[in-house]
């Protein structure tokens, strides 16, 4: 079995996942049975001079039956004194010595933050988080993501901090910013060893028709909340792996966030460079008991992969996030749909057809009716072949995948019902060898025909 | 829709909902399940071609409404069709869910909520007639075929008088469906909604006939078209001795009984027998069976697996205690006592013949004929130029549902010899779509 365990900036923590700093670990109480339940840390919901909360607080946006593909709140840090919340984090600490508990932080002054270090290093925490990244109302006071949006000030304050704190410093940085590479290095300028991404994106809800008040709705008014949950994974992915591919941000320990909900998420994150990940809407949907197939699922696939712990695993990925330029000209798929498992809904021939590039077509047909429909390259033959069903069912025939016209783009297979039926083959390029556009660009070879006459002209001669 | 006006304590309102209307929540999910195919099979298995993924979807975006018009503009009917449709061997039998092994979209419990919630809340809504024309046009019964006729052309600005030989609309709709797929009150309502769409008169009681109170010829002279939805005629009888008297019913009189008659009772019956193996036999048995008669049994002259009825009806019955006697004729109804009925008398069947000497004495309590209805192409007859085929049916030009006779359509059981309603819709359909054409002129 693989070695689950990690160090993060000298600290061990049992197993990756961590709990966000957010409702659920806002007590002692339920930090504590989440430990129990199998997390192997938890970054105590933020920690600051206690606030008052709106109700209602959370909206959810929902695909279809699937509930919670996103979460937005618009809950504010911890409600609760900040004594009761220090004695909490005692008593969990001293029970799960072993377990990583890291605590959240937001205040304003420098005083401020001297004194709530040292309270929270005197509870036990193993570290601390600086939270820059909360979008929702503490911005609006100065804190949070508003800290997170000015690299400057991100600075100052980190400096502040890493003259008091003598526990690991982790910087929460927000995606509400136009260059995540800006907060990252201001961050490390100011000394953080650590970083933790993404906090919540900002986000409306959606709009309630009947009132004509957007979501979560407060009363006759609502107002911007950050949102999580599945929806965010990619834009997470995307931001971390900006920052892990970094030279120098690269270098830091950095906690995974966002959108993070079994141990296939949290294997992507730590394949493109997470040390540790942390999930909040999974929980919050399902509750801490998800932990054990995170565990369970995460050690039989390294397992699998022959890797020995989740250090080999981290960084797998790094290298492979490259430019748009530095990708392979000639590298070609094609579609193909297996005529054993297609059920005949035909919605990869309407998605080709109308958001794609109508190369698969439903057999049966004749030249002209091919063409009415649509396609302006018909092929010489199309095989009937049948789907496979019980007696009794109508004759409906496997869409057919003209691989002369299709591109490879992956839509078909993308919506098809049937997970397997359609797989992308690859098949030998138009060139026989590797090119990319940058290798154009340096060769000069980079002008498309087809375009302005004005972009030919003001070429140089080659 | 309103409050029934039908007498209480009828014995099919004992019988429960088999599926029962979805929730709002129970709708949503089920149409999320729906993949929107793409020329999607259950369109085609639909005869009246239902755009069924569109309005399933309809549904999943919360365009209730919406989804009940993509419904009714395809089948006027669609709410009683999403009643009574068999689902199973149609639209939802041709889901593609069957080639994953999956359970096929539950589509007739979609369509009810769809039509269900629509006319109750939107029913003034859904349609808009168009200014009145002037034209007449006379529906002769007032089954499925003709209401969805009137319906139609009503919106088109026509004036339609139905006339109704019984003292009731709606024909097996009121009277025929079994009680757990949908009431005779919820027949009514739906009349009572097609009715509201344009200028339709029912006349009940009418006599079609030479002699009658309404004369054809006095139809064709007065109307600009005349549209023949007849139906069957009465149940056929066994011809064998005994037959008339007490405890001896026709099939579909019985069950025209269970849903309209609250003067009829079943106490006493424990055992009975229905003579039959199509679905009126099943749906007879069946609704005993459901009104607690202890034995039923239903008396078939060749062997269930050629049985006419529908495969998951007879599963569903058999599931209600309903048995089958296989390859028997009966032969003799055997009385005792003031007539009471005592027995039926049943012989072997080879071929569906009964052979001498074979007999055996089923002991029963009740008897219903469920071996077929008499074609009512006696009255289209009385039409000049209306021709009937060799069973009995009216004979109609396929694509216009015309007769022989310049003025006469005619569709649903009468010219398809029996099947079902969401049949005699579109058969309507196609006639009215022939009579707008010709009183256009």
């Amino acid at each position: 079995m693989a070695d689950l365990s990690i160090d993060f900036c000298g600290i061990r923590s049992p197993n990756p996942f961590w709990l966000a700093s957010a409702p659920p670990t806002n007590t002692g109480g339920q930090v504590q049975r989440a430990f129990d339940a199998g997390w192997g840390g938890a970054v105590w919901k933020t920690l600051g001079n206690p606030i008052v909360n709106v109700s209602s607080r959370f909206g959810g946006i929902d695909y279809g039956t699937a509930k919670l593909m996103g979460l937005n709140n618009i809950e504010l840090i911890t409600d609760r004194p900040l004594d009761v919340n220090l004695k909490e984090i005692y008593e969990t600490k001293k029970k799960y010595p072993k377990h990583t508990l890291v605590v959240s932080l937001m205040v304003e002054t420098k005083e401020e933050w001297r004194e709530i270090i040292r309270k929270s290093e005197d509870a036990g925490a193993d570290a601390l988080e600086l939270n820059f990244g909360c979008p929702h109302g503490m911005c609006e006071r100065g804190m949070g993501s508003a800290v997170g949006n000015e690299p400057k000030v991100l600075e100052e304050i980190t400096r502040w901090v890493m003259e008091y704190a003598k526990v690991p410093v982790i910087v929460k940085l927000t995606p509400n910013i136009g260059d995540i590479a800006e907060p990252a290095e201001a961050a490390l300028r100011g000394g953080a060893p650590a970083l933790s991404l993404i906090n919540t994106v900002k986000s409306l809800m959606g709009v309630d028709l009947d009132r004509m008040v957007p979501l979560p709705r407060v009363g006759g008014a609502s107002t911007n909340g950050g949102y999580c949950g599945p929806a965010v994974k990619p834009i997470a992915l995307h931001l971390m792996g900006q920052l892990t591919r970094h030279p120098q941000v690269g270098k830091m320990a950095i906690s995974g966030i966002g959108g993070i909900s079994t141990w296939r998420d949290a294997a992507e994150f730590i394949a493109l460079g997470a040390t540790s990940v942390q999930v909040c809407t999974a929980v919050m949907h399902h509750g801490y008991r998800i932990v054990e197939d995170m565990i369970d699922g995460l050690s039989n696939f390294l397992d699998s992969k022959g890797m020995r712990s989740v250090a080999e695993l981290r960084g797998r990925a790094t290298g492979a996030y490259k430019e748009w330029g530095e990708l392979d000209l000639d590298y070609t798929v094609k579609a193909v749909i297996d005529a054993d498992s297609c059920i005949g809904c035909q919605l990869c021939y309407v998605a080709c057809m109308d958001g794609a590039h109508q190369c698969i077509h439903i057999p049966g047909r004749t030249q002209e009716q091919s063409l009415a429909a649509g396609h302006t390259h018909v092929p010489d033959a199309i095989p009937m072949l049948r789907v496979q069903a019980p007696d009794g069912f109508p004759n409906r025939f496997v869409p057919f995948v003209d691989e002369k016209e299709c591109i490879g783009c992956n839509l078909c297979a993308l919506v098809c019902p049937v997970a397997g039926c359609i797989t992308m083959k690859e098949v030998p390029g138009p060139l026989g060898r590797p090119e990319t556009w940058n290798d154009r660009v340096a060769n000069g070879t980079d002008l498309v025909p087809g375009g302005l006459d004005a972009t030919a002209a003001a070429r140089p001669p080659r | 829709m309103s409050e029934s006006r039908l007498p209480p304590g009828r014995l099919e309102q004992k019988i429960r909902d088999h599926k029962p209307l979805y929730t709002e929540a129970e709708a949503f999910a089920e149409a999320n399940r729906c993949l929107y195919c793409v020329d999607a099979p259950c369109i085609s298995a639909c005869p009246t071609g239902i755009d069924i993924p569109t309005f399933i979807r309809k549904i999943s975006t919360g365009n209730v409404k919406g989804s009940a018009k993509t419904i009714l503009d395809a089948n006027i009917l669609g709410y009683s069709c999403a009643r009574v449709c068999p689902v199973e061997v149609l639209c939802a039998g041709a889901c593609v869910y069957h080639a994953w092994d999956r359970p096929p979209i539950q589509i007739g419990r979609l369509q009810r909520f769809s039509t269900e919630t629509a006319l109750k809340e939107d029913a003034d809504a859904l349609y808009k007639q168009k200014p009145a024309t002037g034209k007449r046009i006379a529906c002769i019964g007032a089954g499925p075929a003709s209401l969805a006729a009137a319906g139609w052309l009503a919106l088109e600005g026509h004036k339609v008088v139905i006339y109704e030989r019984k003292s009731f609309a709606g024909g097996l709709n009121t009277a025929g469906i079994a009680p757990y797929k949908m009431l005779a009150d919820d027949s009514v309502n739906e009349i009572d909604w097609i009715r509201s769409l344009g200028a339709i008169e029912i006349v009940t009681g009418a006599e079609i006939g030479p002699s009658g109170s309404v004369t054809p010829a006095r139809l064709v002279s007065e109307y600009d078209a005349v549209f023949l939805g007849l139906g069957l005629g009465d149940d056929t009888r066994m011809n064998v001795h005994g037959e008339d008297g007490p405890g001896v019913f026709g099939a579909t009189a019985l069950i025209e009984r269970i849903k309209l008659d609250p003067t009829l009772s079943l106490d006493g019956v424990r055992r009975a027998l229905v003579v039959g193996g199509g679905n009126t036999a099943i749906d007879a048995a069946h609704e005993l069976a459901l009104l607690g008669v202890r034995d039923v049994a239903m008396v078939y002259r060749r062997t269930s697996d050629v049985m006419s009825g529908y495969a998951h009806e007879m599963e569903y019955a058999k599931r209600h205690g309903v048995q089958i006697i296989e390859n028997r004729v009966p032969t003799y109804v055997v009385r005792g006592d003031g007539g009471k009925l005592v027995a039926l008398r049943a012989a072997l069947a080879k071929d569906g013949k009964p052979v001498p000497g074979t007999e055996i004495e089923l002991a029963c309590d009740l008897v219903a004929i469920a071996i077929g209805q008499s074609k009512a192409g006696k009255i289209a007859l009385e039409f000049q130029g209306v021709r009937v085929d060799g069973d009995g049916r009216v004979v109609v030009d396929a694509a216009t549902g015309r007769t022989g006779h310049p003025k006469v359509w005619a569709g649903g059981d009468c010219v398809n010899g029996g099947k079902e309603v969401v049949n005699a819709v579109q058969e309507a359909k196609i006639a009215v779509r022939s009579i707008r054409e010709a009183l256009r002129g």
